[in-house]
């Protein structure tokens, strides 16, 4: 969609001006966070002062394992409950919403553990995407010429989307007969079917083969460029840098650095944050930054 | 021994009365447990208080059954929000504790309870006016092949199965519409469809209401045909015979219940006239005829061991599907 490129290179093109530290404010935030904490018992699982995301920019979370990256998935979609703090989603208020509502308003997350529910058929798991079916309410399901006109427009989405996604001749399949790798495409197409404004990705290329690894930053990329904003976490920083417009990372629950990819490479404070979780990598000969492989488990 | 009598008692046993109550049961657990993935540990509960509403209403109050009807429509689906509203928010365990607990909870009080007739139940002419719109002409008999019904309980079965027919229906239009594959999704994974901006809980007290409901017409039909409500009828062992016709059937199938609850009756009331049967000729010589009654349900247990190890699935279930998640 070359008409909607210019405003995403826009978006893109204010990262770079800014001053790569934790916090920083954004020219045009769709998300802004305060003080959210989460605490599992004595552990401070996630405890981020502020953090702003930029509208219709990649944004890469990363940090070691056990950092908090899921957990404050968690928290700002909704799956989890903050213990303090507060967050803004498009300058509205959001804190603590129960995660459908904010999937409807077009927050939408997928999980670092896929949630293909696996005796549905592929298709199935698309059509659940779908927002507004009058055949989801339990009286007019009865009678299906009340939904059957919404039925094959969302059908006809469904299809498409899988098309992109190269699981159009699975569509009749059992999602749970998919390969690790396909479950991971089939939750982020599913997840475009509500149309959403933000989409945050946990992990969407762990397990998945490096062949359609190369396509799924592709897809990130589309998604950019029809608009909408995308933060996902990662551990490969090639892909991180291959992909992201901002990079945030996180350690111990805090944000400890944000910035472009090449700026925050070069961070002190993130070179050691992965020393300290990892002895075996993080950095490379030359001490530049770190290097691109992260264990999967 | 008698082969055609045998076969023709445990016929009519596996489309009879009691194989229809517990059929209507199961058709709403399927929907809840099958469907939903809801654990009701106590369907029982909702036949209870069917069985009852129509029992009070007639006998003790001396009110129409219809009304009692509705009555039992009602104090289904307020039992079904009461079980629903607290614990269908938290992990899928509570629900089966709470239904299980209240079930028995329901039961003893029923027991102790004077307007609901003591121990002694509720007893009297309660299906009176279902009785009197009997189309059926006055023979003694019919004879429908091997089977043999009176007038009464033609008329029962035949209304039973028309009944079971509509809602086997009504369960193969919900289960197809979209409301049919978000339930299936709770069940696989509650949080992805919630992901999807779905809300799960509203489904989720659908379910339970509506499966509630159905079992709450298989209690008015068992008060109906005996003419009686006992509170012992409705122990935790009713549920979990819905559970084996459920998984017999096959889970998640429009037809796994009817299969189910009619081959269950047929198997049960097989084995105890083939040991009857055998014990009266001397063929038998190891058990006495009081034993009968537990021995057939061990054979009938065993039998289910069997179906469980080489066909894990039930009758109607597909066993790729049972599979998917065992990877
Ligand atoms: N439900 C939970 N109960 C207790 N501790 C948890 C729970 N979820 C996460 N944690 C802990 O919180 C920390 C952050 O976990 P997580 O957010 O999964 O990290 P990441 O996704 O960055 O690898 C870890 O130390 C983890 O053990
Ligand atoms: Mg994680």
């Amino acid at each position: 969609m070359p008409a909607e490129a210019p405003l995403a290179n826009a978006a893109v093109a204010a990262l770079a001006e800014l001053t790569p530290e934790p916090g920083v404010a954004k020219p045009d935030p769709i998300l802004r966070v305060d003080s959210v904490v989460r605490q599992f018992g004595g552990l401070r699982a996630v405890d981020v002062s502020h953090l702003e995301v930029q509208r219709g920019a990649i944004t890469a979370l990363i940090g070691p394992n056990g950092a908090g990256k899921s957990t404050f998935f968690n928290v700002i979609s909704g799956f989890d409950t903050s213990d303090d703090g507060s967050w803004t989603y498009n300058d509205e208020a959001i804190t603590n919403r129960a995660p459908n509502k904010l999937a409807r308003q077009g927050l939408v997350r997928t999980f670092q553990l896929t949630k293909s529910l696996s005796r549905l058929s592929v298709l199935d798991n698309m059509l659940l995407g779908a927002g507004g079916q009058t055949g989801e309410s339990i009286f007019p399901s009865i009678f299906k010429f009340t939904w059957a006109k919404q039925e094959s427009q969302n059908t006809k989405r469904a299809m498409e989307l899988l098309g992109r996604f190269n699981l159009a001749q699975k569509s009749a399949d059992f999602a749970g007969s998919l390969s690790g790798g396909q479950r991971k495409l089939l939750e982020m197409a599913r997840a475009l079917m509500l149309n959403p404004q933000l989409v945050m990705l946990d992990e969407p290329m762990a397990g998945v083969n490096p062949a359609l690894k190369q396509s799924l930053l592709d897809h990130i990329r589309d998604i950019r460029e029809e608009g909408t904003t995308v933060m996902f976490v990662e551990h490969d920083m090639d892909m991180v840098r291959d992909v992201s417009d901002w990079v945030v990372v996180m350690a111990q629950g805090a944000i400890i650095s944000e910035g472009t990819p090449g700026s925050v490479m070069q961070d002190q404070r993130v070179i050691d944050a992965y020393l300290g979780a990892h002895h075996d990598s993080a950095l490379t000969e030359s001490g530049q930054g770190l290097t691109t492989e992260e264990d999967p488990a | 021994m008698d082969f055609g009598f045998i076969l023709s008692q445990s016929l009519t046993q596996a489309i009879g009365v009691t194989a229809i109550i517990y059929c209507i049961a199961a058709i709403g657990l399927n929907i809840q447990f099958g469907y939903g993935g809801l654990l009701n540990f106590g369907q029982v509960a909702f036949v209870a208080v069917g069985a009852y509403a129509v029992g009070v209403t007639v006998v003790e109050v001396g009110s129409s059954l219809w009304l009692g009807v509705a009555f039992a429509v009602i104090i289904a689906i307020g039992l079904a929000l009461l079980l629903g509203i607290p614990t269908l928010r938290l992990r899928a365990d509570y629900l089966a504790i709470v239904t299980i607990a209240a079930s028995e909870i329901l039961r003893f009080l029923a027991k102790s309870a004077d307007f609901l007739g003591g121990s002694q139940g509720v007893t009297g002419s309660i299906g009176t006016e279902f009785y009197d719109l009997n189309p059926l002409p006055e023979w003694d008999r019919f004879e429908l092949g091997p089977l043999s019904f009176s007038r009464v309980d033609m008329w029962l079965v035949m209304t039973g199965w028309t009944f079971i027919a509509i809602m086997t229906l009504l369960t193969w239009l919900l289960m197809r519409s979209p409301w049919g594959r978000m339930v299936k999704g709770i069940r696989e994974d509650e949080d992805a469809v919630r992901s999807l901006g779905k809300n799960t809980y509203l489904r989720k007290l659908q379910v339970l209401m509506l499966g509630g409901v159905f079992a709450a017409f298989a209690g008015v039909f068992s008060a109906v045909s005996k003419g009686s409500v006992q509170p012992d009828g409705f122990v935790p062992d009713f549920t979990f015979f819905l559970y084996v016709m459920l998984i017999l059937g096959g889970t998640a199938r429009v037809a796994g219940p009817l299969l189910g609850a009619a081959i269950f009756w047929f198997l049960l009331v097989f084995v105890e006239q083939v040991l009857k049967e055998g014990v009266a000729n001397d063929v038998i010589t190891f058990i006495s005829v009081t034993q009968i009654g537990p021995i057939r349900f061990i054979l009938v247990g065993i039998g289910l061991m069997l179906l469980m190890i080489f066909r894990p699935q039930g009758i109607l279930g597909d066993r790729k599907e049972l599979m998917l998640d065992a990877r």
